[in-house]
């Protein structure tokens, strides 16, 4: 299929299903259906078979046409890293019963990786999985989740084999949140509100058909998905002063009375290095067009993490006075992450997590120095130990 | 702003394989850091070799005019290539910004630059950026007077581009290298020396009249592919200090896996992804003749004129002893580094100009 015959087949598909009297959730199905919600997935899977670049003109052409939205901004875990894993390892019952629902945002997903002492090392993980009849039992603690006090089912790794060394012992479930051994406790961050939870997982009962690739393959299709997400935050195309850098660019340009030359130095160092590092999106995004991706996304989220604290910080300088109130500490739960959004004193606490999440800035220098560069990889001296024997 | 490709064509991965080949050949860092020690025997033939029989001299120049017809993004890979070797040779000052200052003219002096058979500089001091003064040789009965202080590509230049305040503006005036004063400089770059240009009264007829603009967009131009040079240098740094720490053992291990040294190539290789990008966006946008060009060149700048300096000091320290040696090419490199960051406009300066560009204006303002 050519572009213009993708391009005319939406215009087909739009023809028969008017977004303007189609009820939101029928036209979603249909688009699925269609093979047009993400074409570079297979036929039947909501795709086409189709390169991946041609998917911004799918979505430009919907968003044109007025038609509705599958709710991105709640299920970017969903759409971003559970669906790209399915496609990779699910069973075809596994593809048929999720990806459609997860497609349209009839169901949300969230992330059950992280625990208290699995962070960076997140191949130390303890929560426990084990066989029950036809089921598993899982139980163990998460944390940094978000999304699960609204999220229907959770990607999860868990600990299948403790006598295995760590990265041979885990396997992947996909996991129904509504299950009654599933407690969601909401964790306040340091901007006052709970965007992220707690999630203890006592008895909580997975069928083996939810099992997401082999027994003990875990790790491995855990790190698909962990490579989807630091795609995901590093390679979308923005326009100019798109994200922090516009915002405080705008800060500057609605109050001339608060400029000094010092902070002008430091807006001009900031504001090249965002465009800069937009520019350095778009080049990895041509690459990827090419098909050339290494872990260069590591990369880019250092950058983004780092310009974000910087110009956020600035930010809160610039406004003096008024940078020293905060808009509101009482604990609300967000159903959707917004760097950007609120004050200026939000935003500088927010952005201390983005060097955190998605793995830590000294992490993804370890990624690039390694898997770019091939310098010597850290010493790993549990790596061929048993689980069970490790120091906790 | 269009969709401009940001990465290399495959013309443009051939012309870098034949620059590279080359100076593999006939540009060792022996020979470059000779140069410093006054040996440049080596400079005229590797000029001969690049300019006329791979036909670089020529690459920017129409094909109608004798030239290869190539547009800014060819030119800027040659720059990355000849950064990457810190070439002692004048195709930034002769094939570049003086080719685009005679772009419009006609005569024969064009044709000339394009074979190689005679090389030409704009004289204006290196640290000249495209808004900045240009003028300060006098005319008085068609006689030029004047001194032009820390001019690139003089000394190797049979013709000197010569800006010279009129009663009708900024006009420019074709001058033999033979009628004027040369004083060479001892300069910090000394594979690309400077030299002091003195005319005392040299008869000489205005080749272009009302030239700023054609002497400003030379400067522009200059500067937006300086960014894509610097991006050279910046990638040797890296490569050679990335092969140095695989091989270099200290307290029984390769020294490259201390995270501390290993954390600061990583670094260094996320700004050469970001300084690529910015030097590809800007030659690509001249290349265009995008309306964005001026901005792309203005962030280029102010982002690979620090950062090639930054790539090369971080060469210099990790490294450890052998970096600080006359022996060991990394001084060749910081030095082009640290005199490219002044060249056409440090990035202090064109992070001012972008300020205008992009309306964020400074206090007061």
């Amino acid at each position: 299929m050519t572009i213009d015959e993708l391009r005319q087949r939406i215009a087909d598909f739009l023809a028969a299903h008017d977004p303007a009297t189609t009820d939101r959730l029928e036209f979603l199905r249909a688009r699925y259906d269609a093979g047009l919600a993400w074409v570079h997935f297979p036929e039947g899977h909501g795709g086409l078979g189709l390169p991946q670049a041609w998917q911004l003109d799918v979505d430009e052409l919907f968003e044109q046409a007025g038609a509705p939205d599958n709710n991105p901004q709640m299920n970017g875990i969903g759409l971003g890293m559970a669906a790209p894993t399915i496609l990779a390892f699910g069973t075809e019952e596994q593809k048929q019963r999720f990806l459609r629902p997860l497609w349209t945002g009839e169901e949300i997903w969230c992330q059950l990786f992280s625990e208290p002492g699995a962070g960076s090392d997140l191949a130390g993980l303890a929560t426990r999985a084990v066989p029950d009849g036809p089921d598993w039992l899982v139980n163990g603690q998460k944390v940094w989740t978000s999304g699960a006090h609204f999220a229907d089912f959770a990607i999860l790794v868990a600990r299948t084999d403790p006598d295995q060394p760590k990265h041979r012992g885990m396997s992947y479930f996909l996991c129904d949140m509504s299950d009654p051994g599933v407690d969601v406790r909401p964790l306040r961050q340091i901007t006052g509100e709970a965007e992220f939870n707690e999630v203890f997982l006592n008895d909580v009962r997975i069928p083996d058909a939810h099992r997401l690739g082999e027994v003990g393959q875990g790790w491995q299709v855990a790190t698909a998905t962990l490579n989807n997400e630091r795609v995901a935050i590093g390679g979308r195309a923005a326009p100019r002063e798109s994200g922090m850098v516009g915002v405080v660019s705008q800060t500057w340009r609605e109050h001339p009375q608060r400029r000094t030359p010092e902070l002008h130095d430091r807006l001009l160092r900031l504001w090249v290095e965002a465009e800069v590092a937009r520019l350095t999106g778009h080049r990895l995004r041509q690459k990827l067009a090419q098909g050339q991706l290494g872990p260069e996304g590591a990369a880019m989220k250092v950058t983004f993490a780092r310009l974000n604290q910087q110009l956020s910080g600035l930010e809160v300088e610039l406004l003096g006075e008024q940078g020293l109130r905060y808009s509101d500490w009482s604990m609300a739960r967000p159903d959707r992450v917004d760097f950007t959004g609120r004050d200026a004193g939000y935003r500088y606490l927010r952005a201390k997590g983005n060097s955190i999440e998605g793995g830590t800035t000294e992490v993804l220098r370890n990624i690039v120095a390694e898997r770019v560069l091939g310098l010597p990889a850290e010493a790993r001296a549990d790596k061929d130990i048993p689980w069970k024997d490790l120091p906790k | 702003m269009s969709d401009l490709n940001l990465l290399y064509t495959d013309v443009e991965d051939d012309l870098r394989s034949s620059v590279r080949d080359l100076l593999t050949d006939r540009c060792a860092p022996a020979d470059v850091a000779a140069v410093y020690d006054d040996d440049r025997s080596a400079v005229a033939g590797l000029w001969q070799a690049l300019a006329v029989d791979l036909g670089l001299a020529g690459l920017l120049v129409p094909e109608d005019r004798g030239g290869a017809g190539a547009s800014a993004r060819e030119a800027a890979v040659v720059l990355e290539e000849l950064g990457r070797a810190a070439a002692p040779v004048p195709f930034l000052t002769s094939a570049v910004v003086a080719t685009t200052v005679l772009a419009e003219t006609g005569g024969d002096l064009l044709g000339d630059l394009a074979s190689g058979e005679l090389t030409a500089a704009l004289v204006v001091p290196l640290s000249t950026a495209p808004d900045g003064a240009l003028a300060t040789v006098r005319v008085a009965d068609g006689r030029l007077t004047g001194t032009v202080t820390s001019v690139a590509g003089a000394l190797e230049a049979d013709v000197l581009l010569v800006p010279v305040e009129t009663r009708e503006g900024i006009a420019v005036y074709a001058v033999s290298a033979t009628e004027v004063v040369l004083e060479p400089v001892v300069s910090l770059d000394m594979t690309r020396q400077l030299a002091d240009v003195t005319l005392n009264g040299v008869v000489a007829a205005p080749l272009i009249s009302d030239a700023e603009g054609a002497v400003r967009r030379a400067l522009r131009t200059g500067a937006a592919l300086l960014a894509s040079e610097q991006l050279g240098v910046a990638r040797w740094c890296l490569e050679e200090t990335v092969d140095y720490l695989k091989q270099r053992r200290q307290f029984g291990r390769v020294v490259g896996g201390f995270q501390a040294l290993k954390h600061r190539l990583a670094d260094v290789a996320i700004g050469v992804d970001s300084a690529a990008a910015a030097a590809r966006n800007a030659a690509a946008a001249l290349a265009a003749d995008d309306p964005d060009a001026e901005v792309a060149t203005a962030v280029a700048q102010a982002y690979c004129g620090d950062f090639a300096v930054t790539a090369a000091e971080e060469a210099v320290q990790l490294h450890g002893g052998i970096g600080m040696t006359w022996e060991h090419p990394a001084h060749l490199h910081l030095k082009r580094a640290k005199a490219d960051q002044i060249a056409f406009g440090t990035p202090g300066k064109h992070r001012a100009r972008l300020a205008e560009l992009v309306e964020l204006p400074a206090a007061g303002g």
